[in-house]
């Protein structure tokens, strides 16, 4: 065989991208839905393109956006976590419960992300501990979570949050900027950071892609998994913080269904169901995008049912389309 | 001794005139891309007798099951059932044929009962078309009992059935059926000497009612007891057939082994040091049992054997992959005891699997990613990933190996087989280890990129690293070991160097034949 002895070739690290490759990415077509949704939003109603009403429109998107950036980096690796809502509902129930002790802000801002945490720890060690399959795991923690909200709490709510708690739901950095909103940027940077900058965020590539060969490599899969559901219950908790600031309220019923708009809102931004693909760029797109329609319609006074029907909807079209999409355009997405 | 190319040339005819073939193939060829699986292969199945179908691993014994039982489709060449030219068009097609498979591990259904399974797909029906039970449970105790196999209670949940039984049951399948033509393939694998003995009565049974039996094993002494005939398959092409009771097992052997040279192995001068590993009475509960053995600084150590002796799981073991019993592992004069891979890649033994697929690549990732995998810690500065170092590791590696690939960024899924295995060896040496265990390193790969990975191999003991290298073929094993550990049913079977050694000793030690 001479093959011993040929001259070692140079491979290129990268070939230059073709300019259709990047005008047909999943984002570029996620910004030009979000401008088309924008138009029509302040053709449709007077009052949308006004700045305290585009402020407003971001409370639509930002609690939940904040658990889909986890969410994101749980189902790149393959996994997935249903009870966020219950989560929320749990950690908003037990702030409650210490605000009828007398709890003051500083403590119950610690007690709704630390019960999160808690929630995402239970997640990943029934996960990764026994071996279970997540989607059963977080079905059954579903259940559970909010379970005990309603044994606590039955048809009662907490009321009466201090004055200084509001702030984090209700308080406004600068102008119309709202304190969720950045913190959902600074979130959104951070997280964009940790998945697509550190070596942790290839791991979690790689896991998603074929576990088999990640774990054949020296990946601690058990490892990074436990990670990213404490990072989504820990979401989930500062969420709760929020949403009950917001509120100014605890009842059981709090977040009801907002896994699945959570779930929706990856899925739109790109994130393959299957694991292994996805970027918070798109996510982050698809918040913005899932904020605008639900504010939209909101403004056009379509009833809650019927945005209930919309999501589901929405979330049977995103996860069809890329299959579509392959069939007609030949490739992934 | 019948050679293949007096049969060809008419001179002899294998056995005695018996009659008509009920099974015949001719000039059977199968390719799969890049690999020729089978080239004009003939073979005959008589009835009343049993044919054993011998040959090393990649001999294409599986492919031609495939093809009698109609799940390949042959490129050319032609199938006889009892004289008719058929054409299989599926697993249910040749089952009507009256061709059955028993399997390693048989593929009847846990969850259904055993006249379930013996009917399934035939079941007696009522005069308004609905099953009819009762007669299918009759009918199956019927069949059972004629096999000798009463015992069985027609009833029974399969599952609940050890898999002797139900080897049975797969048997009152082809029975109900009435096939003529069983295949067995390995059908001894999972059973106990014991088991073995039923089935063999079975066997027998079987040619009493006048059935041709087609029986794939690897275990010569299975083949003197109950086989009448033998085809021997090498490199997908029939190179040899004959009575059984006229061919000593060398003779077979021979045939099994004796290959043209195609393919020419580096020369090297061994630069053997002290010991680096020493494995002392490693055992697992089920897989392997004392296994001992030691690997010197700089040497390329074979491991030989039958699939199933065991070897991969001791590399496992030794890469912290599985879980051992007792014994013990040192690496350069320190014990270690990995858990986990990333424990023995720490200590600096790698392990590339068999499996490249499944447990080398990561399909979906380009190549400087899964070049850098394993070695993340190194490549990026307190956990930010720095691509310029990641680029540069995959380079320096893959270039080394003489990778064809279009730029480091290309999808490693859009690799050929090849070029994915120099990706996972190079992923395992960008970690700078003492030990590298290779497992079956260039299965199924063309024969450009076998030249590259055993060039490769003699470079890096060169360099002072030591291989270990689980193969099933033996060109390569005696083409590249300076020392051979030959492994049968989970215990070293023998330690062979080098020197003088030949392919009939290694197989001999790997079948358990005493010389």
């Amino acid at each position: 065989m001479s093959t011993v002895e040929t001259a070692r070739r140079r491979i290129p690290d990268r070939l230059d991208t073709p300019l259709k490759g990047t005008l047909l990415s999943w984002e570029m077509l996620l910004v030009a839905v979000a401008l088309g949704i924008f138009v029509t939003n302040s053709l449709a109603s007077p009052y949308f393109l006004n700045p305290w009403s585009l402020s407003d429109m971001t409370f639509n998107f930002t609690e939940k956006g904040l658990i889909a950036l986890a969410m994101a980096l749980l189902i790149i690796s393959g996994e997935i976590d249903l009870s966020v809502a219950a989560t929320i509902a749990l950690a908003s129930t037990l702030m409650g419960m210490a605000l009828q002790s007398g709890a003051d802000t500083p403590t119950l801002v610690a007690i709704g992300i630390l019960t999160g945490l808690a929630c995402g720890a239970v997640n990943g060690a029934l996960v990764t501990g026994l071996g279970l399959p997540s989607i059963v795991v977080t079905i059954g923690t579903m259940s559970l979570f909010r379970g005990i909200a309603y044994i606590i709490l039955g048809d009662q709510a907490y009321k009466g949050y201090p004055a200084g708690f509001a702030f984090f739901g209700q308080g406004y950095v600068w102008w119309v900027v709202s304190f969720e909103l950045v913190l959902f940027a600074a979130a959104a940077v951070a997280f964009w950071f940790l998945l697509h900058r550190t070596s942790f965020g290839r791991r979690v590539f790689a896991i998603g892609n074929n576990p088999v060969a990640a774990q054949f490599s020296g990946v601690r899969v058990n490892r990074v998994k436990f990670v990213l559901f404490c990072l989504t219950g820990l979401m989930a908790g500062i969420a709760s913080v929020l949403l009950t600031s917001r509120l100014g309220s605890t009842r059981p019923s709090i977040a009801q269904g907002y896994e699945l708009e959570v779930i929706t809102m990856v899925v739109l931004g790109g994130v393959s169901i299957l694991g292994g693909a996805g970027s918070i760029v798109g996510v982050v797109l698809a918040a913005l995008i899932m904020g605008m329609v639900t504010f939209g319609l909101g403004l056009l006074n379509v009833p809650g049912i019927v945005m209930s029907i919309f999501i589901g909807l929405l979330l049977i079209l995103v996860i069809a389309l890329p299959i579509v999409w392959r069939r007609f355009f030949g490739r992934a997405m | 001794m019948h050679t293949a190319a007096a049969l060809r040339a008419g001179e002899l005819e294998p056995g005695t005139a018996v009659a008509q073939p009920l099974l015949s193939l001719s000039g059977v060829s199968k390719s799969f891309p890049g690999v020729r699986a089978l080239h004009d292969v003939s073979l005959s199945l008589y009835p009343g007798q049993v044919t054993a179908l011998i040959g090393e691993n990649g001999a294409g014994k599986s492919t031609l099951v495939k093809i009698l039982t109609g799940i390949y489709r042959p490129d050319e060449g032609e199938i006889r059932v009892s004289g008719d030219a058929v054409r299989l068009q599926g697993a249910e097609h040749a089952f009507r044929h009256g061709i059955t498979a028993i399997h390693q591990e048989t593929v009847l259904f846990d969850d259904l009962s055993v006249a379930e399974n013996v009917y399934l797909g035939h079941a007696p029906r009522t005069r308004i078309g609905l099953i009819d039970w009762r007669a299918m449970r009759r009918q199956a105790a019927d069949v059972l009992k004629r096999m000798g196999a009463g015992h069985i209670d027609a009833d029974t949940r399969l599952r609940d059935l050890g898999i002797a039984n139900k080897h049975l049951v797969a048997v009152a399948r082809a029975m109900s059926i009435d096939a003529r033509i069983v295949i067995m393939d390995e059908p001894t694998a999972a059973l106990s000497a014991k088991e073995i003995g039923e089935l063999f009565d079975l066997v027998a049974f079987l040619k009493g009612e006048g059935k041709a039996i087609l029986f794939i094993s690897h275990k010569f002494d299975e083949i003197y007891r109950i086989a009448d005939r033998f085809t021997v398959f090498r490199d997908g092409e029939m190179v040899g057939e004959g009575m059984v009771a006229d061919t000593s097992q060398n003779d077979i052997v021979r045939m099994m082994v004796g290959r043209a040279v195609d393919h020419i192995f580096p020369e090297r001068q061994p630069n053997i040091g002290g010991p680096l590993l020493t494995v002392d009475g490693l055992s697992h509960p089920t897989e392997f049992d004392r296994v001992s053995f030691e690997l010197r600084q700089g040497e390329i150590l074979g491991f030989y054997g039958l699939v199933g002796a065991g070897r991969s799981e001791v590399m496992q073991a030794i890469a912290g992959m599985t879980g051992t019993s007792a014994g013990s592992i040192t690496l350069a004069g320190h014990r270690i005891a990995p858990r986990t891979a990333a424990d023995s890649i720490d200590a600096g033994i790698v392990y590339v699997p068999e499996e490249r697929g499944r447990q080398g690549v990561v399909i979906g990732m380009p190549i400087f990613k899964n070049v850098s995998l394993p070695s993340l810690a190194r490549t990026s500065k307190s956990g930010v990933l720095r691509l310029a170092e990641e680029f540069r590791l995959a380079r320096t590696f893959t270039e080394r190996l003489d990778l064809r690939a279009s730029s480091l960024s290309q999808d490693v899924g859009t690799l050929s087989g090849g070029n994915q295995q120099k990706v996972v060896i190079a992923k395992w040496l960008a970690t700078e280890p003492k030990l590298i265990i290779l497992d079956e390193p260039t299965k199924g790969i063309d024969i450009g990129s076998k030249a590259a990975v055993h060039a490769f191999m003699a470079e890096l003991v060169e360099q002072g690293l030591s291989v270990i290298m689980v193969s099933s073929e033996l060109p390569e094993i005696l083409g590249m070991s300076d020392r051979v550990v030959v492994m049968r049913e989970g215990r070293v079977a023998a330690t062979f160097d080098n020197a003088g050694l030949d392919a009939e000793t290694l197989v001999r030690a790997a079948a358990g034949i005493v010389a």
